[in-house]
């Protein structure tokens, strides 16, 4: 028989994530800090509108681009938040999640070579999906000396003629990293400077400790240069629903859409009504789960100070990212040993790139009480390294 | 949002958290968060610190029933008066004045069926300014201050994701 398998997959190496979760699951009473998503369940007012969409019978297809009241809702969204318009029905369509964006972005935008800046750690998705696509990843190493913050010069060393998308993943997974309006202005200058694209993923966009998130679309000229992608998993505690959107350049978004509706046909109906309602009345919920989270990150903060665990101080998402290096050990090493001896599970820096290679990247995506428990178990752990 | 109101938003959740934590999830100095407590509670803010407990798990029996009330407002006191009259009886846990049907709810907790419908015929009914009461005794407690009494959280989520 012949080899069913295409060559261009079977090199793509799989998720480290993946090899990680297998030991986990055979650990028995193991505490986890290991997932990214939100611990909160969706807020009930909008489960209650999925259901009643459901009872009402609205189980069929909605437009390739998503229904037109969630695409409004979006664009008012984006216009409150950032003072960007955009044209609810040109220029905004409704996605399977932020990763199907994400993919769609990338295989619309690029041709066979062209180069993808992708800064890391981050996502794991950006370099499959740029691979898949045929373009060549070019990997930028965020530092933590810059607060893993990406800066224009860091951009510069990588451009070339071939590059033509720079990918930007802020607020950062899984280094919790934001960027300030200053730091996008240097970005943007080069980006413009250099004629490239940019894919803004903005999944946690609503999750920033220190101030507003500001979007690169708001600067001058970036606009009509980006694709913004954002969704409701993040802010509304909604992972499960899979429903996120693309915002961006009319022609570029005709295109994605014309991939979508080959491969999706549409986003989830159900999905997509109670996403109206998180938009139009959940502001008072991500509050609520903002606060809750930043009590978490100033706990563990404070927590890592007192046991001795090096950590940046992160503003975004709901991650930190300490460095293990002082304990000479690989991430590997320090999460798979933590995991036998302490039965805790965290996520080896070097899941999200070679550079989270010295971290270990810990999740509060759970209540104080689950993060007391686990902190007991990383003091006890490091005690016995020291 | 205010210290103030974060303060609030995590004791009335919590509280047995102590001055040192409270400082450190706030992000605010250990001094300033213990004035803040100090001074809520001297302006009856924070009027106490009670413990939810779920009478229904244990051996000890206990009845709860709501009462409506309607009363005769009295000149120049209008419904205080009478509030007073009734909050002052040990075994009624809360008083609220009401819009609609009837003017007071009055919350109660005995030990027995017997002694809660006793304390309205006896005391309750008997009031000069009492018109007529209805009363609903509670059969189970699904949710109380906000907690589901019901079920505990269950985290289903995957182990380990990206």
């Amino acid at each position: 028989m012949r080899n069913p398998i295409g060559k261009k997959v079977v090199d793509i190496k799989p998720s480290g994530i993946r090899k990680f979760f297998d030991i986990v699951q055979e650990t028995e009473g193991a505490i986890s800090l290991g997932v990214g998503e939100p611990d909160f369940d969706t807020p009930w007012h909008i489960r209650d509108e999925g259901i009643y969409s459901l009872e009402k019978g609205r189980t069929f297809y909605t437009s390739n681009s998503g229904l037109k009241e969630l695409r409004q809702e979006v664009s008012n969204y984006i216009n409150r938040t950032q003072g960007v318009t955009y044209d609810p029905i040109k220029e905004i369509f409704i996605t399977v999640g932020g990763s199907e964006a994400i993919d769609l972005a990338l295989r619309a935008m690029v041709d066979e070579g062209d180069e993808v800046l992708i800064p890391q750690p981050s996502y794991v998705s950006y370099e499959p999906c740029a691979i898949l696509a045929d373009a060549v990843p070019v990997i930028i190493e965020l530092k933590e000396e810059n607060q893993f913050r990406l800066t224009a010069q860091e951009v510069l060393d990588k451009v070339t003629d071939k590059t033509k998308i720079l990918v930007l993943p802020f607020p950062n997974n899984p280094t919790g990293a934001v960027m300030e309006k200053e730091d996008l202005e240097a970005i943007a200058k080069v980006v413009i400077e250099k004629d490239l694209y940019v894919i803004s993923d903005e999944i946690y966009s609503e999750l920033t400790y220190s101030g507003k998130h500001v979007s690169i679309v708001s600067l001058p000229g970036m606009k009509e240069r980006t694709i913004l992608i954002n969704g409701f998993s993040k802010a509304y505690a909604m992972t499960g629903w899979r429903l996120g959107y693309a915002c961006g350049p009319k022609e570029i978004m005709e295109q994605m859409v014309k991939i979508h509706q080959f491969a999706i046909m549409c986003a989830p109906t159900t999905s997509q009504y109670a996403a109206v309602e998180a938009l139009k009345n959940g502001d008072d919920d991500v509050a609520m789960m903002r606060e809750q989270y930043n009590h978490r990150r100033r706990y563990l903060l404070n927590e890592f100070k007192r046991i001795g665990l090096t950590c940046f101080e992160p503003f975004g998402a709901f991650y930190v990212f300490p460095s293990i290096k002082q304990f000479g050990m690989t991430s590997d090493e320090f999460c798979t040993r933590l995991l036998k001896e302490e039965k805790l599970a965290v996520v080896p820096g070097n899941a999200f790139g070679d550079c989270g290679e010295g971290y270990i990247r810990i999740s509060y995506a759970y209540s104080l009480e689950n993060l007391k428990a686990a902190m007991e178990r990383l003091e006890r752990f490091i005690e016995r390294l020291k | 949002m205010s210290t103030r109101q974060e303060i609030l938003n995590i004791i009335e959740k919590n509280s047995r958290i102590d001055v040192h934590e409270l400082s450190v999830l706030l992000g605010a100095e250990e001094i300033v968060v213990a004035n803040e407590l100090k001074a809520m509670e001297e302006e009856g803010i924070i009027c106490g610190y009670h413990t939810m407990i779920d009478w229904s798990k244990t051996d000890i029996e206990k009845v709860n029933a709501l009462i409506e009330v309607k009363v005769t407002p009295q000149r120049g006191l209008g419904f205080d008066s009478i509030a007073e009259r009734i909050y002052k009886y040990p075994e009624v846990t809360s008083v609220y004045l009401m819009s609609g049907g009837f003017d007071l709810m009055v919350i109660l907790e005995g030990k027995t069926l017997q002694e809660v419908a006793g304390f309205v015929s006896n005391k309750l009914s008997t009031l000069d300014t009492v018109l007529s009461t209805a009363t609903h005794f509670i059969l189970k407690k699904y949710k109380d201050h906000g907690t589901i009494l019901a079920k505990k959280y269950e985290d289903t989520r995957e182990i380990i994701t990206p």
